[in-house]
């Protein structure tokens, strides 16, 4: 019996900063004060807390190391794990109050999250069924199969109010009885694991935390709509979370939970995975789908929906990652727990990945409704630097953006859509008063010129005018008339292209111009951009009271466009500079400024 | 091919592991010193002592966990027992025999096994 477990996260963020070193250097360590059959060593998911990571706690103390370097191990396990003495320094600094250790439920990053998609990342080892297991794993499938008819499976997660948590939000339980009542025959059952917007890693990290979830949520989704066969759409791109699934899939078939007649029924079922290549339309479901059938991952039109002609023509079930982390919770807990949380028309919780201008990087779970301040502000730290929040992004480049004034608008489904912007798979990018506007709003369109598949004109064409049309406003040779006429191509873009990713692609256009017109202005009329970003309209000077004629720019400068004498104020020749910014950075004393 | 039965005794096999892993204020705390005074003599067999006890006996509301010297260096191995109800013990002079009867009588059964606390030397 081990009287510690050293739980360290083995999620991408914390190996990509080497917690795979970390957890050897731990082993070698606690082998060589003989404490191997005292404390065990747990690689676990994703704690969330990534921009400090990386992680490591230790129970049951329950004390929370950040930014843990391969040379503090020796210090950890001598004064804690052998002599029981916390190393303090170490720690969370959210934790340390004076002579206090605050439980990390206290932290105000955990405080207000309730975990239930991601309730084993950070807890289990998933590469352990038995883990899982003991965390109530696959007794969900158990009760599914043993004391629910199909009907009665639907009626419960119909009833929990669960809806699609890969953006589109439709009810999960709807979906699922529309196959239901195909006639019998070959049907099966996909999850979407493509996630493929930049900066979201929530399915990411279900996957790698607790891939067992997703496996016995889909063969609950198999018995409810008659079907035996799964497949999971992942990236290439999540090396992680393929193995483990992989590791998940084989260990699950050793126990006989995946495979034929689990627990002794007459219901069989198995998964197999299938490698995306990263392309982003092959989230968009029909595409998806073609890919599995091996073919170019192109969209078609709907209807047919897929629950009637789907995967290989059959009637088919698709769903998101996050969506599957909550079935098996619903089916245990029953719908009545999981429609107690969240608002009137989005239930339960939501995964958000924290990212760009804010200081607690990383993956946070919260009912729905609460709201985009909390999370930014009290859950993510606010913005670092002491600059102003300006915008959240959320929905990727399907979505819009966020505005300060609606700071305290509570987050669910309909209310994302009432002004503009949408849920998303839940990434969330959080922008400060350095961000312009018109500029992100050109980078998600590159994004989808790059991803747009090219079967329909809307998108393949409409999405390219688009970003010229941006590109002209961003480099100051666009009239007013240009606004007007990229507005009227947003719509005509939304309403004409064939699949999800062209009908959103003008999202993250029209949301920007709705809520900062006043940018696309200043860059059309004053020809500035007001957040100093666009290049083509920046301007560099020197105010001469207050150069001292250091020479410091001058010399810094790469294209040797600064010039003046000794202790005399120098001068930037415009023609010859490049704007990159490094004489202002130099400046000791403030008197250059862009503009 | 795992029957329901087999899932539950994997389950419960494994549970009690993993119970280390929540922080749970609300268990009985037994905290064993364990800086270097008590671990010359003995502190360490005396911890695990605990954790076995409380593992054959499927204890499951009670956390064992270690501290730093409280002072009472000639009485090591000493723990300190706290029940829910906030009442301390301190224990003395331990050895992994007196350890299996604390367990026994004050942590499953409520009753501190006074000849063994720091109060019985007065």
């Amino acid at each position: 019996m081990y009287r510690s477990n050293v739980l360290v996260c083995g999620g991408t963020g914390c190996t990509s900063s080497s917690s795979g070193e970390i957890i050897k250097a731990l082993e070698k360590e606690i082998k060589a004060r003989g404490l191997e059959n005292e404390v065990e060593v747990v690689k676990t998911g994703c704690f969330g807390l990534c921009a400090l990571g990386p992680i490591m706690i230790v129970y049951p103390e329950g004390s929370f190391y950040s930014m843990v370097k391969v040379e503090d191990i020796p210090e950890i396990v001598e004064e804690h794990l052998l002599k029981g003495r916390i190393v303090k320094r170490l720690l969370y600094q959210e934790t340390v109050d004076g002579d206090n250790i605050k439980s990390l439920n206290e932290t105000p990053f955990y405080a207000k999250q309730r975990r239930t998609a991601l309730r084993n990342c950070g807890v289990i080892n998933p590469e352990k069924i038995d883990e899982y297991i003991a965390m109530d794993g696959y007794k969900a499938l158990a009760k599914a199969l043993t004391e629910m008819t199909p009907e009665q499976v639907i009626e419960e997660i119909k009833a929990s109010g669960l809806r699609g948590r890969g953006g589109g939000g439709f009810p999960t339980g709807v979906k699922w009885s529309f196959a239901a009542a195909q006639p019998k025959g070959q049907k099966y059952v996909c999850c979407n694991a493509d996630e493929g917007d930049p900066g979201a890693f929530m399915d990411r990290s279900i996957l790698e935390g607790d891939p067992h979830t997703v496996l016995e949520a889909m063969a609950i989704a198999g018995y409810a709509i008659g079907s035996n066969q799964g497949y999971i759409y992942v990236r290439a791109e999540y090396p992680i979370a393929v193995e483990r699934l992989q590791i998940a899939i084989d260990q699950a078939h050793e126990y006989g939970l995946l495979g034929e007649n689990i627990f002794g029924t007459d219901f069989s079922f198995d998964v197999q995975l299938r490698l995306g290549a990263g392309a982003f339309v092959c989230g968009e479901e029909t595409a998806l789908m073609t890919s599995i059938e091996g073919n170019r991952g192109e969209p078609r039109p709907r209807p047919p929906f897929p629950a009637v002609k789907g995967l290989f023509g059959k009637p088919t079930i698709l769903n998101n990652v996050e969506t599957y982390a909550n079935i098996c919770q619903i089916i245990l807990n029953g719908a009545e727990w999981f429609s107690s949380m969240g608002t009137e028309k989005s239930k339960g919780t939501k995964v958000f990945a924290l990212g760009g201008k804010i200081n607690h990087t990383g993956l946070v779970e919260v009912p729905m409704g609460t709201t985009l301040r909390e999370i930014v502000e009290e859950i993510g730290g606010g913005v670092p630097g002491g600059k102003k929040f300006k915008a959240a992004q959320t929905g990727g480049p399907s979505g819009g953006c966020i505005p300060a004034e609606h700071l305290d608008i509570p987050i669910d489904y309909d209310n994302l859509i009432s002004i503009g912007s949408m849920m998303g798979s839940g990434g969330l990018i959080v922008m400060d008063e350095t961000t312009c506007m018109v500029d992100i709003a050109k980078f998600f369109l590159e994004f989808t010129v790059d991803e747009s598949c090219g079967k329909c004109t809307p998108c393949r064409i409409g999405t390219k005018r688009l970003l010229e049309m941006l590109e002209k406003i961003t480099e100051g040779n666009a009239t007013m008339e240009d606004i007007d006429k990229m507005e009227e191509l947003c719509y005509y873009i939304k309403e004409n292209a064939l699949c999800g990713l062209g009908q959103t692609a003008p999202n993250p256009v029209l949301s920007t111009l709705h809520f900062f017109r006043d940018e696309y202005i200043a860059h059309v009329k004053d020809k500035k951009c007001p957040a100093g970003v666009c290049k083509s309209l920046l301007q560099y000077s020197i105010d001469p009271d207050k150069c001292r004629g250091c020479t410091a720019c001058a010399r810094v400068c790469p294209n040797g466009a600064i010039s003046g004498k000794v202790k005399e104020p120098h001068a930037i020749d415009t023609a010859k500079c490049i704007k990159c910014g490094a004489c202002m950075e130099k400046c000791k004393f403030g008197a250059i400024s862009k503009g | 091919m795992k029957s329901l039965a087999d899932l539950e005794e994997i389950r419960e096999n494994t549970k009690f592991q993993l119970n280390l892993r929540h922080e749970s204020p609300d268990n009985i705390q037994i905290r064993v010193g364990l800086a270097s005074c008590g671990i010359a003599a003995g502190a360490r067999e005396v911890l695990n002592k605990f954790v076995d006890e409380i593992a054959k006996k499927n204890l499951e509301n009670v956390t064992v966990t270690t501290m730093g010297c409280i002072g009472l260096c000639s009485d090591e191995p000493v723990a300190e027992v706290e029940t829910q109800n906030g009442e301390k013990t301190t224990y003395i002079k331990l050895t992994p025999e007196k350890v299996v009867r604390i367990v026994d009588e004050h942590i499953a059964g409520n009753k501190p096994v006074a000849e063994y606390t720091l109060g019985s030397k007065a």
